[in-house]
This record gives C-alpha cells, structure tokens and sequence, in this order.
C-alpha cells in the first residue's frame, strides 16, 4: 500500500516545508525556553560547585548569601575553625552592582576572597590568581573585560590580571573576584559626605560626646567607619566529617545558620528560582497551546480542502482508518519538520542569549514527544471532519 | 456471471417519517446484462441521484431487491456485511469530474483500489499499466492528474473504476464536462470496456450528444423507471 501521507507532502512540500519552518521557529523558541530554566540551575550549580564549599555559615535565620542578604563578623571563621571536622573556612562577600569599564557600566557580581582560600575561583582560562592585596581582580569573560582592563568599583579602580569562565551567579551576572578587604570596603564603606554627616551627628550626641570621657568620640567614629563584616563564611570539611553533624554544631554554639550542598542547592533552585521556574512554565504551556493551534489549524484547513478527494476515497472503498492515518501522518510529518528546525534554530541561537542556555538532550526527546502528541491531539478535529465525510457526497449533486 | 450484471425490483426509497417523508423513488425495476451499456435518462429531482447512490451502497433504500451477478446483495436490508469491501470490490464509480487524486500519479490513482483490496503493489501497478494502455493513456502513466486534458483525465476514471474488475460501473454524467467528440470518445471507450471486460455499465446522463448511442434506456420519473429502446440497437459506437 502506497503512503497515501507521503505523497500529498510530497505533492505540495512547500506548504509544508513553510508550515513547519513556522512551526519549527516556535519550537525552537519552546526548547530555548526550556533550556534557559535548565541554564539557570545549571548556574545555580555552578556557582555552588566553584565556591568549593562543603557548608555555607550565613546569619542567623537568613537564607543567605545567594537568596537573601546575610551579614556576619569576619572574625567568625576563626572559631568555626576550631570545630571538629572543619578543615578550612573562608570568608566571604558577594554583591552584584554596576562595574564600570570606560565609559559603559558592566552587571557583575562582585565577590571579595581570601587567595588561596575557598570562594577562589578554581580554574583560569587567561591570566593569573591574585598575588597583592589590593585593586586586583579575576574577571569572567562574560564581563567583556580582558587581561589588563581597568575595572571601576566604587571609588577604586582594579587590574583585570585573570580570566575565568562559567562563573555566574544565580541570576546569571558574571563574577568579578576581587580581594576581601577591597570588597568589603566596596560593600559597606559609606561615600566621604555620608561619613561626615555621621561624625557631625555623632559629635552632636551628648550621650555619644562626654567631656568627661576623653577618646570615647573618637572610638565610636572609628568603629562606625571601620567594616567588620562579611556575608558568609565557606566551610570544607575534613575528610570522613559529616556536613549535618558540622552544621548542627554551628548552628547550637556559634548562633549562625549552616547549610549544606544539598540545603544550598535547594535554596537556589526550589527558592530563587521557582518563580522564575513557573514564569518559564507558563512560557511553555502557552507556545505548546499555540503551536497546538496552528498544527490543528493547517491540518485542518488542508484536510477540508480535500473533502472531494475523501469523499471519493471513501466511496471507492478506503477504510476511515487509512483516511485517518493519512491526516495523522500528516500531522506527525508536520511536526517532525517542525522539530528538525526547531531543534536547529535553537542550538544555532543559544549561545547569543546574554544568560546561559543548556539545551539537553533529554529535553529534546521530551520535547519530540510533546510535539508528537500535540500533532496527534491537533489532527483531530481534521480526522473528524474527515470522517464525517459522507461518500455520497461524491455522487450526483 | 452469466445471467445480468445487476438486477433492481421493487426498489423504494423514502426519506423521513411522518407527514414530512418525501418518496424519491418509488418501483425501481432495471436489469443490465454483463457487458451491456444502458442510459439511464431523467429530469432534475426525478430521482437519478438517489438511485445511483442506492445502487452504489451509499444509502440503504426503504424496500426492494437488487442482485449483483448471481449474488442477492440487498433484499429489504443488505445482505452484505462489509459495505466498504461491496463498493471496492465490485462496483466501478465514474463521476461527473474525474476526482482523481491530485497526490497520486496516473498510475497510482488507478492502482490505489488493487491496494486498497490487498493486492501488491506491483501486481496493482501492473494492471493499472495494462488498463491506461487499453484506454490508450499509458504514456501518461507518470504524469500528475493537474497534467492531463480532460479527457484524459476521464479515461484515466474510467481505468480505475475498472481497476479491480467489478461487475458493475455506476456513471454519474461522465460526459458533461467534455465536448461533443470527447464525449462520444468516452461513450465508446465506455462501450469496449463494457465488452471486453463483461461489465454491465449505468449511465446517468442528461447530455443529448450521447444519449442516441445507447441501446437501451431507463428513463426515470418521479421515482419510477420507465425502458425504452435506445437508438442504437444493433450498432453501438
């Protein structure tokens, strides 16, 4: 038996070819979708994985420092050291802000380390680690920055004497490494008019200035003006040591909320980005309607374009189940084409969208199959209408 | 089958119930005899239609008989499980235009209803090639029906009705669209087939160039059939 499917896209393949570039684009941009919600767990993970922490010390009932702000003493390392089973800890800062370079204002997250410490970024692609301790920074590539641009953060401007790929944070900023002590200055220094209004107001305090007290005004302004604070310690635990176990002395002694791998990767995928996980999931279902729609619509007017024909089929014998499977083929072809393109623009396009995107392929079966039975529902109708055909109508008037 | 093609008693047709039923037809009696061309002649709403979808199993008539060959295939109910199977198998259809299947070659289109029995494709392609030579359209046998005149899109019809031998072939004005000597071109290719295949042929016509090549002629009348001699009793062309 001749595919009686075949030969009418055969007949007319440049309705179908065009019918389906359009629907392929619209597939194409469901799996792009797909792959940006895959693209912002996989950052999620990525930025866990290069931090190369075992647990995340945060203030106390924060879900810092990714999902919420946190903000502890940077002396606080040195007594989570002395726990048993912490091998390293490291403080700390991340905030994202407005880099500038020349002229343009970069997005980046900048993050202040100890070198040689955890919260280092682990590999380079160009350049070196951080040698001084000042105005030296690690750029990823993603920023736009190359080796020896000039970088401005808050009053400072920094070096770019490395290179770094794949580091972003969870909202997808690329990463700018910067030393500690500069990034906690870039994080709570006040500017210079906010610390005089300060000292002003402070002096202006009769509780704050005694004149019995020589030296109290001038500690209170020192402390004001001097920051002792980070956002998180990183933790790597001795080998054999039990994350919970760490985590649950930190949490009982030090008052400070400890998470591990897994809390933090459910933090990052089940709480920062579930909203966005669901904007993206509206995102699909609405393309898998329309695309549902312009299936049904084509087979649909292709097959009432054919009712002659199918009245004749069906009058010289043809089964309403060879008529059935020459729509739902045809349906199927539609969607196949549709998928090939699909699948074809997506992977050319992806990599010029600003945030990451994973297509995988277990995505792309997924997907195939959504096609696939999004084609069959959208045949349908046509296959109703065709089987509602009535042979006579093939005779006399 | 030797005895006639087909044979109609009694054959009644009435749409509706009640006071609203209309009769469309109402004593059909025609016989037809294997390789035997008959007219069958009638104004508009006398029931031509509704006739040959009866006789093409499209819709079940109220009452009567008909006989297909030596076979009773409806006696106030049909006799016959598979309709479908009826109409592939054993009954030719030529239409008013030749609907052939715009996605199907010459050869296919004729060869679709061999398949469509079960037959293997070769074998199908085989009598479908031997048919277009009879009819004198095998060397358009690769073309694509939108390539072919009207007339050779008619013989190509014709070479599918026949495709799978039946006993019967059911013309609904297979002349109306063509000229006078394409008409009478089709009626003679009509004719031969009739003979050499034994094929008793009906045909529903209302066009006055051929209805003088038929031997006989069942006019119809308010849903009754009425024979009469056609003009061309010994010598058809």
């Amino acid at each position: 038996m001749i595919s009686l499917a075949g030969r009418d896209i055969l007949h007319s393949w440049s309705k179908f070819v065009f019918t389906g570039i359009g629907l392929g684009l619209l597939i194409g941009a469901t799996l792009t979708m797909a792959g940006v919600y895959r693209g912002m767990v996989d950052d999620a993970k990525v930025l866990l994985n290069n931090s190369g922490a075992d647990l995340w010390v945060v203030q106390q009932d924060t879900l810092g420092p990714y999902a919420e702000s946190s903000s502890i003493h940077d002396d606080v390392y040195r007594s989570l050291l002395t726990l048993p089973g912490v091998a390293r800890a490291a403080n700390v800062t991340y905030l994202t802000m407005q880099v500038r370079r020349g002229q343009q204002d970069v997005r980046a997250m900048v993050v202040g380390f100890e070198a040689g410490q955890p919260g280092e970024p682990e590999y380079l692609v160009a350049g070196r680690q951080l040698t001084r301790s000042h105005y030296e920074a690690v750029a990823d590539v993603k920023t736009g920055f190359r080796l020896g641009d000039r970088i401005r953060i808050r009053r400072h401007d920094y070096t770019v004497v490395g290179l770094t790929r794949r580091m972003v944070s969870s909202g997808g900023d690329p990463m700018v490494f910067i030393p500690l002590k500069d990034a906690q200055e870039a994080q709570f220094l006040k500017d210079n008019d906010a610390i005089l209004n300060e000292r002003a107001r402070t002096a202006a305090n009769p509780t704050l200035n005694r004149p019995g007290v020589p030296g109290l005004l001038d500690a209170i302004q020192a402390s004001q003006t001097a920051n002792r604070n980070v956002n998180a310690v990183l933790v790597q635990l001795a080998p054999g040591a039990a994350a919970e176990q760490v985590a649950s002395a930190v949490k009982r002694w030090k008052h400070l909320q400890a998470y591990s791998r897994s809390e933090m990767e459910e933090i990052l995928v089940a709480k920062l980005i579930a909203t966005s996980a669901r904007q993206i999931g509206m995102f699909l279902v609405i393309l898998a309607v329309v695309s549902a729609a312009i299936v049904a619509f084509i087979i649909y007017t292709m097959t009432l374009g054919k009712i002659r024909e199918i009245a004749v089929l069906k009058l010289i014998g043809t089964r309403n189940r060879t008529i059935a499977g020459m729509i739902l083929q045809q349906a199927m072809g539609l969607g196949v084409i549709g998928f090939i393109v699909g699948k074809t623009v997506a992977t050319l396009w992806a990599p010029y969208f600003p945030k990451y995107v994973l297509l995988e392929p277990g995505d792309a079966l997924r997907g195939f199959l959504a096609v696939m039975l999004i084609c069959t529902l959208a045949s349908t109708l046509a296959i109703r209408a065709a089987l509602r055909v009535d042979p006579a109508t093939a005779i006399g008037g | 089958m030797d005895g006639f093609g087909i044979r109609i008693e009694g054959l009644r047709k009435r749409y509706g119930e009640g006071d609203t039923a209309i009769t469309a037809l109402k004593d059909v009696n025609m016989t037809v005899a294997p390789g035997e061309v008959v007219g069958l002649i009638g104004p508009s709403g006398s029931g031509k239609s509704t006739l040959l979808k009866c006789l093409g199993a499209v819709i079940e008539p109220t009452a009567g008989r008909m006989t297909l060959g030596q076979e009773i295939i409806y006696d106030n109910g049909w006799r016959l499980p598979d309709l479908r199977a009826l109409r592939r198998d054993r009954i030719g259809f030529v239409f008013q235009a030749p609907y052939l299947i715009p996605f199907l070659d010459v050869t296919d289109n004729v060869a679709l209803l061999p398949m469509l029995a079960g037959r293997p494709n070769g074998e199908a392609r085989k009598r479908a090639g031997e048919l277009l030579e009879a009819l004198d359209v095998g060397h358009r046998a690769k073309a694509q029906p939108s390539q072919l005149s009207g007339g050779e899109q008619q013989r190509v019809a014709i070479a599918r009705a026949l495709a799978n031998q039946p006993p019967v072939i059911l013309a609904d004005e297979p002349t109306a669209p063509l000229d006078s000597e394409r008409a009478l071109g089709v009626v003679r290719i009509l004719n031969d087939m009739a003979r050499q295949f034994r094929t008793a042929i009906i045909v529903v016509t209302h066009d006055e160039k051929i209805i003088p090549t038929f031997k006989r002629i069942y006019h119809i009348r308010d849903g009754q059939t009425f024979e009469e001699p056609g003009k061309a009793r010994e010598a058809p062309i």
